[in-house]
């Protein structure tokens, strides 16, 4: 294992439009590991992912996040991308008139380098091979960015993104949400195919049935911007039996 | 007056050995600024022009003077008439301007799109030849036996009065515009290009072939006819940006379509941001024809340009597809105007804007179904994007339906370019920039995807271009 681990938050303090969203998370995910984050709407997790990609509207007003050994608040949006790392939107986002394989190839690109560019028919036979994987029609590819797709359709066209990109940290914001037991067994298949050593994964979710198809190595509780319980798979379980509220009366009672 | 003289600058010889041209035969022509009869009579007189080509100019003189400015769409108001040269012999226009007196910006600009050197001399205005003539003299050869003709505007008069004649000023009658009326008294340049019946010319013409023979020009006038079940697509100009050194580009382009034919007319203009750009485009459609304008409007500092199509026989077809980019100081005011004047007749508008900085780009445009067009089918759709809160855009649709049974749909969308998009394609890896191009890039397919494939590369590029700098 690498001495630096592959995500190190510390004490992360995040406000959105002025308002205190993160108050003080730690968590630290190792090379490979998968972590998910559970919680009740408005907890928190949605900010976490958006906050490590860098989204603008989240503004860290405190802590620090280490990824690969490189400090966040240091780089932009697309220099994180480039470090390896992979955020699939919650809802993704429709780009008129950009064909999905040129997007992916430019982004792919991009990521390779100047000088290192993947030759057409190397991208065509990998991303046909994907997207077999993920059971997408291969006219998907030459349809525009997300344009006019069901949310299920635009969910495994997230995972077919980081299927091509080969992030070292993919972070699933609610990818399970408006999918159907098909196709969330499709997209979990497709996570799968690709964890190991050189991915690691932060799955944020509602619902503990992603975690039966991905298997967490640990789970942690989100609730009013703060981890209040970590474990492994099985709390995962022990929340589907209880639920959030036990742990938000407590949080309140706590205030 | 003396500024009413033609004569030959003195200097020209010095100019012409130091760009290395030692034709000293050749006397460079360019009328003083400012304009008047005797300029007009000159300018005929120079091209050893017939009769009627004369009255026809000193009519459009007279419509010119006589017209008030429009008093709608851009602001002309910083046009002046009195300081433009309206006659430059386009073979001399070399030995004149100096490719050190080109902006930094434009020579960069061709850098990054990679043209050609000799290319780059002309698109400046500063080069007088263009070394294609062997490309286009193939083309020529090819046509030929098929019956095409494909000439500049001076030589169709010379060797084809007959059909100049006919068709000359007959879709854009003299007094039809203000800068109509100027570019009948004063044009010089522009294509003649006529297509026998039934044949069918594979390649585009493209007026980049014929840049030797005074193809371009302030004040170009171009007449395509495309005679019964002919089928034609004609291309003009290019994505480089054109330096002009003088700042009124006013054309005139006129197509008849026969019964049965297609005329395709792609245009993109990327002119320098000293250019007001008054061009009058318009086609006659007869039964059983389609014509299409593809019109992209990249540069200058205001564009004032409606193709229009006149829709006059049973089943005509008419297209306009248009794009306008519009960045900070300019002004893109473009649409398009569509009679349809006989029955089962259709037409499609899309208009596609984009304003940056603080561009300004409005839409402005007529639908018109005349009385006894019956059946007539037309959908129009006008989508602008906003990258910066200081752009701005208007629609002006107007629509006139005389006939009851009409189908006319309309659709017209603002977006803004949104931080999420930014985000979303940044989060795989594209900078801001690039993010912003794609984006922008997107909003233009349609119109990309009509252009051959060499334009295709180049628009792509030039809006990754025009998208750097803008940001940050």
């Amino acid at each position: 294992m690498s001495k630096t681990k592959l995500l190190e938050i510390d004490a992360l303090q995040v406000e959105r439009e002025s308002k205190e969203i993160l108050r003080g998370i730690s968590l630290s995910i190792g090379h490979g590991e998968v972590h998910a984050i559970m919680g009740p709407n408005g907890s928190g997790k949605s900010t976490l992912a958006n906050t490590l990609m860098g989204h603008p509207s989240c503004e860290v007003i405190g802590g620090t996040v280490n990824f690969s050994g490189q400090d966040l608040s240091d780089l932009e949006v697309n220099q994180r991308a480039n470090s390896g790392m992979f955020m699939a939107f919650q809802y993704p986002m429709e780009i008129p008139g950009v064909p999905l394989t040129t997007f992916l190839r430019e982004a792919m690109n991009t990521r390779r380098g100047e000088g290192n560019e993947i030759g057409v028919r190397e991208f065509r036979k990998t991303m046909l091979e994907k997207m077999e994987l993920l059971n997408m029609d291969p006219a998907f590819a030459s349809r525009y960015l997300n344009q006019g797709f069901s949310g299920g359709e635009k969910k495994r066209c997230e995972i077919l993104q980081m299927a091509m990109l080969e992030p070292s940290l993919a972070i699933l914001d609610e990818t399970d949400s408006g999918l159907d037991i098909d196709a969330l067994k499709i997209v979990a298949e497709g996570v799968n195919a690709q964890r190991g050593d050189h991915m690691g994964v932060l799955i944020i979710t509602h619902y503990q049935r992603l975690l039966t198809y991905i298997q967490p190595d640990r789970v942690h509780v989100m609730v009013s911007g703060q981890i209040v319980e970590s474990g492994g798979p099985e709390l995962a379980l022990k929340l589907e039996d209880q639920g959030y509220d036990s742990y938000v009366n407590r949080v309140a009672e706590g205030v | 007056m003396s500024t009413e003289a033609i004569q030959p600058p003195t200097t020209s010889i010095e100019f012409d050995y130091k760009h290395g041209f030692h034709d000293k035969e050749k006397a460079a022509i360019t009328t003083d600024p400012g304009l008047s009869e005797k300029i007009v009579r000159q300018i005929s007189a120079l091209k050893n022009e017939p009769e009627w080509m004369l009255e026809l100019r000193l009519q459009g003189l007279q419509a010119f003077e006589s017209r008030p400015m429009p008093d709608w769409g851009a602001d002309l108001s910083e046009i002046k008439f009195d300081d433009i040269r309206y006659y430059v012999k386009a073979t001399d226009r070399g030995a004149e301007d100096n490719w050190d007196d080109v902006p930094e910006y434009i020579k960069n600009t061709f850098d990054r799109l990679g043209i050609p050197e000799a290319e780059k001399k002309f698109l400046a205005g500063v080069g007088a030849q263009y070394d294609s003539e062997v490309v286009y003299h193939s083309i020529q050869d090819q046509m030929a036996e098929q019956g095409v003709i494909y000439l500049d505007m001076d030589g169709g008069l010379r060797e084809h009065e007959d059909l100049v004649k006919k068709f000359f000023a007959k879709m854009i009658p003299v007094n039809d515009n203000k800068f109509a009326a100027l570019n009948t008294a004063v044009w010089s340049g522009g294509s003649f290009v006529y297509v026998p019946p039934g044949v069918k010319v594979d390649l585009p013409l493209q007026a980049y072939f014929r840049i030797n023979a005074e193809a371009a020009g302030q004040f170009e006038r171009t007449l395509i006819i495309a005679d019964e079940g002919a089928d034609v697509h004609y291309i003009e100009g290019c994505t480089a940006p054109v330096y002009a050194r003088d700042s009124l580009h006013s054309a005139v382009v006129e197509i008849i379509a026969m019964p049965n034919s297609h005329v395709r007319y792609t245009t993109i203009q990327n002119w320098s941001n000293n250019v007001y750009n008054l061009v009058t485009k318009r086609a006659f459609a007869h039964e059983g024809a389609s014509v299409e304008w593809i019109d992209g409007n990249i540069g200058s500092k205001v564009t004032m340009k409606y193709p229009a199509i006149h829709l006059l026989g049973e089943g005509a077809r008419g297209e306009v597809l248009s794009i306008a980019y519009a960045n900070s100081g300019q002004h893109q005011d473009a649409g398009a105007k569509i009679v349809h004047a006989a029955p089962n007749t259709s037409s499609t508008i899309t208009s596609k804007s984009i304003g940056n900085g603080d561009g300004r780009s409005s839409y402005r445009g007529l639908l018109k179904v005349d009385r006894g067009a019956t059946d007539a089918r037309s959908f129009v759709r006008c989508d602008a994007m906003l990258l910066t809160p200081e752009s701005r855009t208007d629609t002006y649709p107007y629509i006139e339906i005389e006939e009851e049974d009409a189908q006319i749909g309309h659709e017209a969308t603002v977006s803004k370019i949104g931080d999420d998009e930014i985000f979303y394609l940044m989060s795989r890896g594209l900078s801001e920039e690039k993010a912003t191009s794609v984006i922008v890039t997107g909003f233009f397919e349609e119109f990309i995807k009509e252009l051959p494939m060499e334009y295709s590369v180049e628009m792509n590029r030039l809006i990754e271009l025009e998208m750097e700098g803008s940001i940050g």
